[in-house]
């Protein structure tokens, strides 16, 4: 009944998943190196915004005008009620007009 | 330690509602490839990565292609080289093997919402593993439910399920604004991540438009101390 995964899977989503779980690591020893204060603190700070910002505006524009309508929205429910799931909802829904 | 872990996990409930959704396209995809259910739940405990994962079922074929899949897969998720050095402050103190146990289970999604919790001063190492966990939970669910159901939700785009994604990170990235002296940086890293996505394949644009922001905050003259802005951040809420 089980299935058996073939050697081949096995070597490449391996090799995926040690690449993978290098950066995720790597990234966390690295980070024990670095400087805790000065400027290089100040952008380390700066740097998890700075990157969920990057990750979040080309899903946005790609939409065009629906989308950034939705992701202001969004940006709106979040801001005055907290409720991370009411304002993905919120978003969702002007897409979902904007398609229907 | 256990009441972290499951608040963790409750914190997470809307991206994993949307991770579960995404799975379930994820799924419906991978049965077209051909995978297996095992095939799948593999790749999910070992590579657990939405996007790199995506794109190895997009690559899957009779012959694997398996150093082009690591290739690809490694530079997607280059930005977890990043999210890994944004953790560091959560695991002062912990043993290496406590890092190496909880940092695998990280994804966006997890990472996000730990962050922001973090800006309340209220995140720990088990926060984010409680996170991780229902996140693969979830995320498993939807996949396989969607590779053994084979596209019972058949039109993903029409109920805008796609755009789940885009809509919680916007959420969460409202939760991770700090005022004033983010709005050059993240203007920066908007416009840097506009053009990568336009000219450069993959995910360079997390990781361009995410240092290029952060540069940027690195460059400015902090005229303010911003040890004390953060106190009166946290105050606020």
């Amino acid at each position: 009944m089980l299935p058996s995964i073939d050697s081949q899977v096995l070597v490449a989503v391996g090799l995926a998943a040690l690449a993978t779980y290098s950066l995720r690591f790597g990234g966390l020893l690295l980070a024990a190196r670095f400087p805790k204060t000065g400027r290089f603190r100040q952008g380390m700070d700066a740097l998890p915004g700075a990157l969920l910002f990057s990750l979040v505006i080309p899903g946005l524009v790609s939409e065009g005008g629906w989308g950034i309508l939705a992701g202001g929205l969004t940006a709106l429910v979040v801001w005055r009620t907290r409720n991370t799931f009411l304002a993905m909802l919120a978003g969702m829904l002007v897409i979902f007009l904007s398609r229907n | 330690m256990k009441s972290e872990f499951f608040r963790g996990a409750k914190a997470n409930v809307p991206v994993a509602a949307s991770a579960m959704a995404y799975g379930s396209v994820f799924g419906v995809l991978a049965s077209q490839k051909g995978l297996t259910w095992l095939d799948l739940m593999f790749m999910n405990s070992t590579v657990f990565a939405g996007a790199a994962q995506f794109v190895m079922v997009d690559m899957w074929s009779e012959h694997l292609p398996v150093i082009a899949m690591a290739l690809a897969t490694f530079v997607i998720n280059l930005r977890y080289l990043l999210i890994g050095a944004s953790l560091e402050s959560l695991f002062t103190g912990k043993s290496f093997l406590h890092k190496a146990c909880m940092m695998h289970l990280v994804a966006d999604e997890n990472w996000a919402v730990t962050m922001r919790e973090k800006r309340y001063g209220r995140a720990t190492s088990w926060f984010l593993f409680g996170g991780g966990v229902f996140l693969y939970l979830s995320w498993s669910f939807g996949s396989v439910a969607g590779l053994l159901g084979g596209g019972s939700i058949s039109d993903p785009q029409k109920y805008a399920l796609d755009f789940a994604f885009p809509a919680v990170f916007t959420a969460l990235a409202v939760g991770l604004w700090r005022g004033k002296s983010d709005i050059l940086p993240w203007l920066v890293s908007g416009g840097l991540a506009m053009l990568s996505y336009h000219y450069l394949p993959g995910k360079w644009y997390i990781v361009i438009g995410g240092l290029g922001g952060a540069i940027v905050a690195m460059l400015k003259t902090s005229d303010e101390d911003s040890a004390e802005k953060e106190a009166t951040h946290v105050a606020q809420h």
